[in-house]
């Protein structure tokens, strides 16, 4: 058992010495603030009602420049994310026009299209997987093992930018550029979005910068890992299942060997 | 198979006599199961099994994948998104191929350094250890390809700058590398062939672990002492040997299971860890990532391709004597396609008779030194060629070299093994306190 714990901690090390190199290099960005989201951790899930506000703050600001071209409507209505009325989500589908790929022709769009995808001059990236697609935060010198505590990062990436603005403007070759001291370089062509009770939520809660930039982040890191509860569900399952397992197999083990080892087991 | 004298399969019933002598399968896969095995196997020898496990769920999901991915510049980002949210459990398979190519090759790297540090590669097993490495290699080609079919940022580039090392081979190099591209760029041509490779070397893959089994088994299993079995009776044979079911194969199944319980968590609960966010954005011939860096698994090989620039004395030597055929960069590929030949190469260079480096009291300090080399390449692999890096970079490799170039040769001549048990079953006996032989 003694040569087993050497090994496997061997293992590990072997693994984990490729592990923290990675988040190291991701750095090159500025200041990422830590957020505690409710979907972190092992057993973290997704705030409803965080999600519904964060999809609001998308609708009303965001969705002017910013798609989400791999979501479908339909993913709105599912239990693991928003849960909206599917009915509702239906009329809001249709309060959009889409090509139809058979016809050709302009139509409302239905459940099963997807948000619409955004492009031209001044429009801003797809955000569907921002939050898996920047480093983020990465804790205390980078040790990518919070990974399995904190999340992955990319969602206090996106709360962290749109709360990093320095209030600076510059003018350069007939484009505006905005400090921001979370953006790589310090300077970006986004003017910052939010602001004091610029929408009014729903639910009631006061629409602080603050807080809408923690909503929409939430909200992102939905529209990037939409099966992240079933995801964790699986997996809780599977450990629980091999730990069961792994005993059940060391006594069988035991067993079978004590014969040889000059031992004797009752079992 | 192996010349260790043991019980053979004896078809009994007359359907067994029957189709054993028309096709004997059922007695290969039972001389296959039942070889004697040195019963003082260590916790080192289980990851075999973890690697054929391995290979098996990457095929089994990598087929699934295949049915819903679509190897298409324009359409092969969106169809692994289509998999992670409209196929059913799509987002586990995704995953557990994506992290199950980490755990095959961290078991690999252990597979690989446990025969390093017992002699697993001496005579008689030099055929195995060559095996071994040509599956290690298609191992690499084969998650090397696979990472560049999601087409995102880091697949892209990473493509790019791995068959860039093809175009740096002096005068036919540029014309190697637009044969493998398919075109001047990494574009769909690429990506298709990579897509098509990718799904046939792991069927090479599971042909070339057959014979490196069927090596193994003719030669017997090495362990821990390096001892040979006693191969002159039967009986004496059974002192040192079990059969290899059930008693290997539950120890190495439970092991399996508790290694299991660790990936079942990083999918669960991290699955992204060992990925990089720039490979979730799709590739874009026209900007380029800050840093280009391939998967954890490639970084040590991938330190000493970068080690050797062009102000390294060696590298101006043998630029200098070639006229200036070969470069820096040229250097470098040689150098990382070097390392893995000469590891390859170790049982000719090792002139030490003692298998085992349990008795060989220096070899053991070089040979954990390498351990620490390959985990200091890997880090360094990582970093930016800027500042200190590339000065450790190129002590890492240098002393991967040395130590099968220099060292190896040369302990075998100067050093003085201790003294192994004489024989298995003393060392068996010994490890569990066994004063006398127990009757079985």
């Amino acid at each position: 058992m003694k040569n087993f714990l050497i090994s496997a901690i061997s293992a590990l090390t072997i693994g984990a010495a490729g592990l923290v190199a990675a988040p190291a290099l991701a750095s090159e960005g500025g200041h990422v603030e830590n957020i505690d989201f409710s979907f972190e951790g092992p057993f973290g899930t997704y705030d409803q009602q965080q999600l519904r506000r964060g999809f609001q703050v998308y609708r009303e600001v965001c969705s002017a420049c910013h798609g989400l071209k791999y979501v479908a409507y339909r993913a709105l209505a599912d239990n693991d994310g928003l849960a909206m009325n599917p009915a509702w989500v239906r009329a809001f589908a249709a309060e959009h026009q889409v090509i139809d790929k058979e016809t050709g022709e302009e139509r409302p769009a239905k459940e099963t299209d997807h948000f619409p995808t955004v492009t031209g001059d001044g429009m801003g990236p797809d955000l569907s997987l921002m939050a898996k697609a920047r480093a983020g935060f990465h804790g205390p010198y980078g040790l990518g093992i919070n990974q399995f505590f904190k999340g992955m990062g990319g969602p206090e990436y996106i709360y962290s930018i749109l709360t990093g603005y320095d209030g600076e403007e510059k003018e350069e070759a007939g484009s505006y550029f905005y400090g921001n001291h979370t953006f790589a370089g310090g300077w970006i062509a986004m003017p910052p979005p939010l602001s004091d009770e610029l929408i009014e939520y729903e639910d009631g809660t006061p629409a602080t910068v603050h807080q809408m930039a923690e909503d929409v982040s939430a909200y992102l890191m939905w529209t990037a890992e939409p099966k992240l509860q079933p995801r964790k569900r699986w997996g809780f399952v599977a450990v629980l299942l091999l730990v069961v397992l792994s005993t059940l197999l060391y006594l069988t083990n035991k067993k079978l060997w004590a014969p040889h080892k000059g031992k004797h087991v009752d079992l | 198979m192996s010349g260790i004298p043991h019980d053979h399969y004896e078809p009994k019933t007359g359907i067994e006599k029957w189709a054993h002598s028309r096709l004997p399968i059922v007695g290969l896969l039972y001389d296959t199961l039942m070889i004697p095995t040195p019963r003082n196997l260590n916790w080192w020898w289980i990851w075999g099994i973890v690697l054929a496990f391995c290979l098996v769920l990457q095929i089994i999901t990598g087929i699934v994948l295949a049915m819903h991915y679509t190897p298409h510049v324009d359409l092969a980002f969106a169809s692994v998104e289509h998999i992670m949210r409209d196929v059913n459990g799509g987002y586990a398979l995704r995953y557990i191929h994506a992290n199950g190519a980490s755990l095959f090759f961290l078991a690999v790297y252990i597979h690989i350094f446990r025969g390093l540090y017992y002699g697993s590669y001496k005579a008689p097993r030099e055929i195995t250890w060559i095996i071994g490495m040509i599956i290690y290699l298609c191992m690499m080609g084969t998650a090397f390809m696979g990472y560049v079919l999601p087409w995102g940022q880091m697949s892209f580039w990473g493509a790019t700058v791995i068959t860039g090392l093809f175009g740096a081979i002096p005068g036919i190099g540029p014309s190697i590398q637009a044969w493998l591209l398919g075109g001047p760029a990494v574009d769909n041509a690429t990506l298709n062939r990579f897509f098509s490779l990718h799904y046939l070397l792991p069927f090479v893959i599971a042909a070339l672990v057959i014979v490196h089994i069927w090596a193994f088994h003719t030669t017997g299993n090495n362990n821990p002492t390096g001892v040979d079995v006693r191969k002159t009776s039967k009986a004496e044979a059974e002192k040192d040997t079990l059969p290899f079911w059930p008693y290997f194969v539950i120890k190495d199944v439970f092991a399996l299971a508790v290694i299991l319980l660790v990936f079942a968590a990083v999918v669960g609960f991290m699955p992204n860890f060992l990925g990089h966010p720039d490979n979730y954005i799709e590739a874009n011939p026209l900007s380029t990532p800050a840093h280009i860096v391939p998967e954890w698994y490639f970084l040590p090989f991938y330190a000493i391709l970068r080690a050797f620039t062009a102000d390294v004395w060696a590298v101006m030597l043998v630029n200098w004597l070639t006229f200036g055929i070969v470069d820096a960069k040229f250097f470098g590929v040689v150098a990382m396609f070097g390392a893995i030949i000469v590891m390859a190469l170790a049982p000719w260079l090792d002139t030490s008779k003692m298998r085992s480096g349990s008795y060989r009291p220096m070899f053991k300090w070089w040979f954990w030194l390498l351990a620490i080399d390959f985990m200091v390449l890997m880090w360094v692999g990582a970093m930016p060629t800027e500042g200190i890096y590339p000065y450790i970079s190129l002590i890492g490799a240098t002393y991967w070299f040395v130590y099968f170039l220099v060292i190896l040769p040369l302990l075998g001549l100067i050093e003085k093994p201790t003294t192994p048990p004489a024989t298995i079953e003393d060392d068996f006996n010994h490890h569990y306190g066994i004063k006398q032989t127990p009757a079985e």
